[in-house]
């Protein structure tokens, strides 16, 4: 391979994609501490958001222990070298919010969306460029659409001014084959550099991000220690380390990836990111990743089990977003099993 | 009285509600107005002998005094630009974008509020559905800290106007929650689903229960509510019941030790779009409505 540093660009969305893992419980000094060793590392684009966007905060999604404006700062004020990035879902957060993260020093705006609904977008996107942010379109569980498909998608996005466009597994369903596919056909129709998300459901993060790299996807997504959503993302240092091996510039210090994902945040994950059951389930099944530890409460609260509310959940062909879903599947659930108890 | 009415815009809510307002002894439908001639719902006007005039706004500006009022099925955009030109032309607007320029009106909270009022906003289609749960929680406690509603619709229930204008309709409903569902704080999220065959329209609705709630008082309100609203929109039900979950939950309207759930369903009448798209049907009938209350109301005052 012959890339040049310039081509590869790591986005770390430990902060994030990652406060999933926490149920958004990040602090102030967590976020000093991961900015400075990321930006230590030579990460080029820190992400920082409630994990799902700006405004994620509610009941649906789980409320941040702290505002996240406020560790928006925090990381804006952290950071040397990198710039912060933030996320949002138009219908969960607002333009204004954008607005508002720009003072605080955000450059880079990830417009995220179901893979099929990029129309909603138009708006965010014209709003982040008009305050000199760069735009990235964001299709969600790409897994959901065919390579055609999103690649009308993409050039949607593209359409509206978007810099870069993304496309993320968030079910961490794609095989290296599914991911191969949607890169060539959306590198072959786009202008703007594609990236890619990856979640480790199967098992499959670090090596989908590099077959994206091979054809042609030169933005790739990770997080510390792969915190995040349902078995996790596509663990930063790892990515780094494998890159490096395959002759790949990065840009990025693997070694001290490493220590960030050992000495700062290792320490505060509640439980170490592997591939249970559940989390298999939700890459096998193609579900939303951040439905993991929501089912899991609810499977607890209901008393049905968590399986059968993740595979219900794929069948109804839930999106992103919609975690009330969860409630009623498991109430349903256990309705059905007392049923059965009676009859049975 | 028989009001005379133009429905501008001829997308789905437009040419839903014009289904809708044929069936009326008490609004008489003239004009369904476009701004496309090839458009299905303007050849479904034609096709049920409704005048279907493709000049857009402009035209009703033109013809106002061939109308008492005008419901406005465009987009907030254009409504924000025609709001004031129906008023000073004497048409009574019923505004079905979330431009939210006059009263907001849900129709089982305060239908009867505003019947004098130039503008009427009827907030979206999530706003209506939803809103009358928050008033339910409402005035069954002292408080109701912060209230949250979640609205799901189909993909392709969701014209180029909700599109465009995403960031209105959670506005708009969120502010509604508030001024007319009574919660000091509340947020409102909207998603699409694209799943084929279309879902039907969820709303969830989640309201933030303060230490000391009789929660038994809770639920009846909201079963009562259930009641009122789906005996204007048939398909409008508790898809599950009533749940109270046990946090603690860190609202923005501070700490709360419960909350309540309330899982929504809204099945359409069918009228234009098949029935999954309940979020038309609630917003038409809500707007009939309002304009026939308006017209019993013109009724009262010249009898």
């Amino acid at each position: 391979m012959s890339a040049k540093a310039a081509d590869y660009r790591l986005i770390d969305s430990t902060l994030r994609d990652g406060s999933h893992a926490i149920s958004h419980q990040f602090y102030a000094e967590d976020v000093i501490r991961i900015v400075e060793g990321l930006d230590n590392a030579g990460v080029k684009v820190i992400e920082i958001a409630h994990g799902d966007g700006l405004g994620g905060s509610s009941f649906n999604y789980g409320f941040s222990a702290v505002p996240e404006k406020e560790l928006i700062a925090k990381a804006c004020e952290t950071a040397q070298q990198a710039q912060i990035a933030c996320l949002m879902l138009p219908g969960i957060g607002l333009a204004d919010d954008l607005r508002e993260v720009r003072e605080l020093g955000i450059t880079v705006a990830r417009i995220a969306v179901h893979c099929t609904e990029a129309d909603i977008t138009e708006q965010h996107i014209k709003v982040a460029k008009e305050l000199g942010m760069e735009a990235i379109g964001f299709l969600m569980l790409a897994h959901m659409n065919s390579p055609e498909g999103l690649v009308e998608q993409a050039l949607l996005l593209q359409s509206y001014g978007a810099d870069t466009v993304y496309i993320a597994d968030s079910a961490g369903a794609m095989t290296v084959e599914d991911v191969r596919r949607r890169v060539n056909a959306l590198v072959g129709a786009l202008e703007v550099p594609l990236g890619v998300h990856a979640h480790n459901n199967l098992s499959m993060a670090v090596a989908n991000s590099i077959a994206a790299y091979e054809e042609g996807a030169k933005n790739l997504d990770g997080t510390s220690a792969g915190l995040g959503a349902g078995a996790g993302n596509c663990p930063t240092e790892i990515l780094a380390a494998v890159s490096t091996k395959c002759g790949i510039e990065t840009g990025v210090d693997p070694l001290a990836l490493m220590d960030v994902a050992e000495d700062v945040v290792r320490p505060i994950m509640p439980r170490q990111q592997v591939i249970d059951r559940a989390g298999l389930l939700l890459g096998y099944a193609g579900v939303y990743g951040s439905f993991l530890l929501h089912a899991e409460r609810a499977a607890e609260r209901y008393g049905v089990p968590q399986s059968e509310i993740l595979l219900e959940l794929g069948r109804r062909k839930v999106v992103g977003g919609q975690e009330d879903m969860i409630i009623d599947v498991a109430l349903e659930l256990a309705r059905k099993h007392a049923d059965q108890e009676i009859t049975g | 009285m028989t009001l005379r009415c133009a429905i501008v815009g001829s997308g789905n809510i437009g040419t839903d509600l014009m289904i809708k307002m044929l069936r009326s002894d008490k609004l008489q439908l003239t004009a369904l107005v476009g701004i496309d001639p090839d458009s299905d719902g303007l050849a479904r006007a034609k096709a049920l002998g409704v005048d279907a005039p493709h000049q857009g706004p402009d035209w009703v500006i033109d013809h106002a005094n061939d109308f008492d009022m005008v419901f406005d099925a465009t987009s907030a955009y254009v409504h924000v630009r025609y709001h004031k030109k129906y008023e000073e032309a004497g048409m009574t607007a019923v505004d079905l974008t979330p431009a939210a320029r006059g009263p907001k009106v849900i129709a089982a909270v305060n239908l009867t509020e505003h019947l004098d009022a130039p503008n009427i906003n009827m907030v979206t289609c999530g706003g209506q559905a939803t809103t009358p749960m928050a008033y339910a929680i409402r005035r069954a406690v002292d408080r109701l800290p912060y209230c949250e509603m979640v609205s799901t619709v189909a993909s392709k229930s969701a014209g180029p106007g909700t599109r465009q204008n995403i960031d209105e309709f959670t506005k708009t409903t969120s502010t509604a929650l508030r001024e007319i569902g009574g919660a000091d704080t509340s947020k409102a999220i909207i998603i699409l689903n694209p799943a084929d065959p279309p879902i039907i329209m969820r709303n969830t609705v989640f309201g933030a229960l303060p230490e000391g709630t009789d929660h038994d008082a809770v639920l009846e309100s909201i079963y009562d509510m259930e009641k009122s609203v789906s005996s204007y929109v048939p398909g409008y039900r508790l898809k599950n019941q009533l749940v109270v979950e046990e946090g603690p939950y860190n609202t923005p309207g501070g700490l709360v030790p419960h909350r309540v759930v309330v899982l929504l369903e809204v099945e359409g009448a069918g009228d234009y779009l098949p029935t999954f798209a309940g979020n038309l049907d609630i917003m038409t009938a809500a707007a009939m409505r309002v304009g026939e209350a308006i017209a019993d109301h013109r009724e009262g005052d010249a009898a």
